[in-house]
């Protein structure tokens, strides 16, 4: 339409930094900021849980099945007497371990090949696609039970497995900003006054590609944790820890006697996923250039 | 292009992943500790290292890595993928045996999750404050968020459990005699909780996509001339709108396979179904590898068909993909 | 004299903002005879698109709403009219054709099908009826192989064939009034030229009364009888073409003809892009101010201007200015 009301702009305000602007915007969207502080809670727990309630949550402490609140166990015992309220404690420290760790090597493998593919493109990016579609064809969650299945469940290799499988998402965004920037004035002047590739891609470029970046990998965090949950649910996990999703594996047969054994854990892994998916918005509105031209 | 030519470079290329997968898969099995030999040995209760290395000469394992890979692939072009020494049968007839129970869970699930998802989203694009519109967001979140096999077991002890409306687990009641319609009711009845679960992921996904898509096309130029010409609501939704608004839908349907199959493979061990996701539990933890391997190729091929028919549903919906003349 | 086709009376359209509403149409009359053509002239959010869309009853939901006044159609008061009958006139009685060609087709429906769902929509046609008079139609805008173009998809055409498209499904159902949205703005010159000769001669076969809006003077000369000039959602200057050309009564409109220095000369050649009068088109919020809102940009501005808002002067001869100095101009 022709006759789109022109909004007038707000009085132009002093350059503040970037941060401080990116708070600003955070601010507004109310549920990312209680998902932050729930998250926060959460990562406290993590940390400094299993030290302030120092009970073992391999011992059996109680009878078996003993609900929330009775007995004095606030979250009950399990089918072998265990506390829940110290596993599902010490669960919070690997399955956020384990969640960022796994970010990390997806988001470190997502940017350096979208990177690549977006920077020099032609055959490159051609065969660097190819390989991501390949990695997007396999089932994610079967080829890293795989992995952990052939090459034994430790940490790290559950960490790997995971990874290896979930940074596609990342290359494709990644690729696309720097197929994008690339094409900008400031990357040609750069280029021209004969910076090298190598900064030219990881000095330049990719700071400004980091926005999108960040939101994806807040959400990578998120869905490694429920990778996770899902692999050590199967029981694809080093037995001598205890995180959220073994706790429901190991407690599934028993759901007819004691459904909190099952229920707590699962809420402890919605809730801090679904708070990392609403920080993950909020970052969205904070980082998102479009947006705050509103 | 043609569409013919299309179609032949797709196929192409689906073949060409596959032979990717293929060379993973031996790659794994390669590098993987220990070997086929082992294998046997461990089922024949231990063998002395003359034993292992004959039976190395015998599966060719001494051979070079090439001349097993091709020998490996030529295998799997006759529908050989190796031998189970734990279920001591082909792997497969093995995954052919389970292969239905998991296509009719992954396709249900998928129909089930589109067809909700598109209606909720299109309902509720239309009033982007109702009620409905605040429920897709939930729902999206819930889907994202809530670990697939917890909600399986949610509703596994609400809908079976506490108000025994489905049964428990498995995919047939052998008691069920009677004839064909008998048994296909026994197994809906089965399916719906599994169905239900593994849709919800995806469901929240597209009834959130097909929500955005829709309220952007019913701002588009195009229903301004659906309205100017003074269709029904009817019409200028469910014809111009909605047409247009279906090929992302697609899309991300189309790229959500092979997580529909991951998620299978979860949903499958909360409900005990007799499918490859189970089927690869018990394989895992029996340390079968021939099996675990076959099941790995057969999932991604049951992913790359999905993509295959994602393709050919996108050419129909959209003419300027050229599928139509 | 014959009763008007259509009869604007005191219209008032209010479009939210972030804070508060704006007037993007404010106290706007005219009438439109049958078989006449009238033009909107003004720069972009001057509120011409607006009142097409107030007419068609499809002004965006929830944000714009006609506030006040009427709008009698063949002495019927669309405003009041239900959805159901607005639907019932849209596209049949009075159609519209839009600015942008290569986005108002839908592009996964075939052209053929796009014309002939409003015949059987409005006139009850069979689907091979209808689909056979989408042919013609396509023939009447002067598509060549009509026969075989029908089941092209939209990006088979290019943006001029687009538009005879558009203009095959406006007239599809012999409308009474049709309203042109700056029809030929997207397109190149030498099409402009042919979708005008197209909308004349059919104009002239049909008697279709025609609203083009436009904001450039060339085509109002070459195809309206009447013109509007609007400024910042008010009339500025009403009358024929032929008297406001040659001696317009408001500064704005003396603005908008001396930027198109041949149009008293040559007529029909040429036809260039309205370059601006200088300065801007107040914003939104200082729409319905009581005061002259061109008074900013002019240079006969006084005392009056910036106190209330000028009444409307009429001529004699059809002409009527709002300014408070329009005798002297």
């Amino acid at each position: 339409m022709s006759d789109t009301p022109v909004i007038p702009e707000e009085p132009i305000q002093k350059a503040r930094h970037p941060f401080v602007e990116a708070w600003e915007m955070f601010r507004r969207n109310h549920a990312a900021v209680v998902a932050l502080a729930v998250l926060v809670l959460i990562i406290l727990g993590a940390i400094f849980g299993p030290i302030l309630y120092a009970t073992d949550p391999f011992e059996m402490v109680w009878a078996p099945f003993s609900p929330p609140g009775v007995d004095g166990y606030l979250l009950g015992t399990d089918y072998l007497g265990r506390d829940m309220m110290a596993m599902v404690l010490n669960g919070a420290r690997v399955s956020l371990l384990i969640g960022l760790a796994a970010a990390v090597v997806s988001v470190v493998i997502g940017v350096t090949v979208g990177a690549l593919a977006g920077f020099y493109r032609g055959l490159v990016e051609e065969v660097l696609m190819r390989i991501t579609e390949f990695f997007q064809v396999l089932p994610t969650l079967l080829f890293s039970m795989v992995i952990v299945a052939l090459f034994g469940a430790s940490l790290p290799m559950i960490t790997f497995a995971i990874g290896v499988v979930s940074w596609t998402a990342v290359a494709r965004i990644t690729r696309s900003e720097f197929l994008r920037i690339r094409e900008l004035e400031y990357v040609t002047a750069s280029r021209a006054s004969g910076v090298k590739n190598l900064r030219l891609m990881f000095k330049v470029i990719l700071p400004n590609a980091l926005p999108p970046i960040i939101v994806q990998s807040a959400l990578m965090v998120g869905s490694a944790i429920l990778f996770e949950a899902g692999l050590s649910f199967l029981g694809l996990t080093d037995p001598n820890i205890v995180s959220w999703g073994q706790i429901i594996g190991s407690n599934r047969q028993y759901i007819l006697d004691a459904s909190f054994t099952v229920t707590i854990p699962g809420l402890a892994i919605f809730v801090t996923v679904l708070a990392i998916s609403l920080v993950g918005d909020g970052l969205n509105d904070a980082l998102n250039p479009k947006l705050r031209q509103r | 292009m043609p569409a013919a030519r299309v179609t032949l470079i797709r196929i192409f290329y689906a073949l060409a992943l596959l032979l990717a997968v293929l060379v993973l898969n031996f790659s794994l099995m390669h590098l993987a500790p220990g070997d086929v030999a082992d294998t046997i040995s461990q089922s024949m209760g231990g063998a002395d290292a003359e034993v292992l290395e004959r039976i190395r000469i015998d599966y060719g394992l001494d051979q070079p890595f090439l001349v097993q890979l091709g020998r490996y692939i030529g295998n799997v072009l006759h529908f050989d993928l190796g031998y189970s020494f734990f279920y001591n049968q082909s792997v497969t007839s093995l995954i052919l045996e389970r292969l239905p129970a998991t296509l009719l869970l992954v396709v249900s699930a998928q129909v089930l999750a589109l067809v909700v998802g598109v209606v909720l989203g299109v309902v509720s694009a239309r009033r982007p404050n109702g009620m409905l519109s605040h429920f897709v967001t939930f729902l999206a979140l819930f889907g994202y968020s809530a670990p697939v096999f917890w909600t399986g077991i949610l509703l596994l002890i609400a809908f079976s459990l506490k108000i025994p409306l489905f049964p428990v687990a498995g995919m047939q009641d052998i008691t069920v005699t009677g004839g064909f319609f008998a048994h296909a009711w026994d197994i809906l009845r089965h399916l719906v909780l599994p169905m239900i679960t593994l849709a919800s992921i995806f469901l929240a996904l597209y009834s959130r996509l097909a929500r955005a898509t829709m309220m952007e096309v019913l701002g588009s130029d195009y229903v301004r001339t659906a309205k100017a010409k003074g269709l029904s609501q009817r019409d200028v939704v469910y014809k111009h709108a909605l047409k247009n608004a279906l090929s992302p839908v697609i899309t991300l349907a189309g790229l959500q396979f092979s997580a529909v199959v991951s998620g299978a493979v979860l949903v499958e061990t909360v409900f005990s179904w007799p499918g490859l996701g189970t089927l690869a539990f018990q394989s895992i933890i029996a340390r079968d590898t021939p099996t675990i391997l076959g099941i790995l190729f057969f999932s991604a091929l049951v992913v790359i068909v999905g993509n295959l028919l994602t393709d050919f549903a996108l050419r129909l919906v959209d003419p300027r993909l050229g599928g139509r003349r | 004299m014959t009763e008007p086709l259509l009869k604007v009376e005191n219209l008032r359209i209010e479009l939210k903002l972030r804070d508060g509403v704006a007037p993007v149409i404010d106290d706007l009359s005219f009438e439109l005879m049958p078989g006449e053509s009238l033009s909107f002239v003004g720069e972009s959010g001057c509120g011409k698109s607006m009142t097409a869309l107030a007419i068609m009853g499809l002004l965006p939901e929830g944000i714009g709403r006609i506030a006040s006044g009427k709008l009698i159609f063949d002495g019927e008061d669309l405003t009041t009219a239900s959805e159901a009958r607005l639907r019932q006139i849209r596209g049949n009685e009075i159609s519209m054709i839009f600015q942008e060609p290569m986005t108002s087709l839908n592009p996964v429906i075939t052209v053929g099908e796009q014309i002939a769902e409003v015949l059987r929509t409005h006139q009850g046609l069979s689907r091979k009826a209808a689909w056979d008079q989408a042919a013609e139609l396509l023939d009447a805008v002067r598509i060549p192989n009509p026969r075989s173009r029908v089941s092209d998809y939209p990006f088979q055409m290019s943006g001029g064939q687009r538009q005879r498209v558009m203009i095959a499904i406006a007239l599809a159902c012999k409308p009474k009034i049709l309203i042109a949205d700056e029809p030929t703005t997207a397109l190149d010159v030498t099409v402009q030229a042919q979708i005008f000769d197209l909308l004349r001669d059919l104009r002239a076969q049909t008697g279709t009364s025609i609203i083009m809006i436009t904001h450039d003077m060339g085509a109002v000369a070459e195809m309206a009888e009447r013109m509007i000039v609007m400024y910042a959602g008010r009339k500025a200057e009403i009358g024929p073409v032929d008297q406001i050309i040659d001696h317009a009564r408001h500064p704005y409109t003396q603005g908008l003809i001396s930027c198109v220095p041949h149009i008293m000369s040559d007529l029909t050649e040429t036809r260039e892009e309205l370059t601006e009068v200088p300065g801007i088109v107040p914003s939104l919020r200082e729409f319905g101010r009581d005061q002259c809102l061109f008074a900013s940009r002019c240079k006969y501005r006084s005392g009056e201007c910036l106190q209330h808002r000028p009444p409307a002067k009429g001529f004699g001869n059809g002409q009527i200015s709002d300014c408070w100095h329009a005798e002297a101009l």
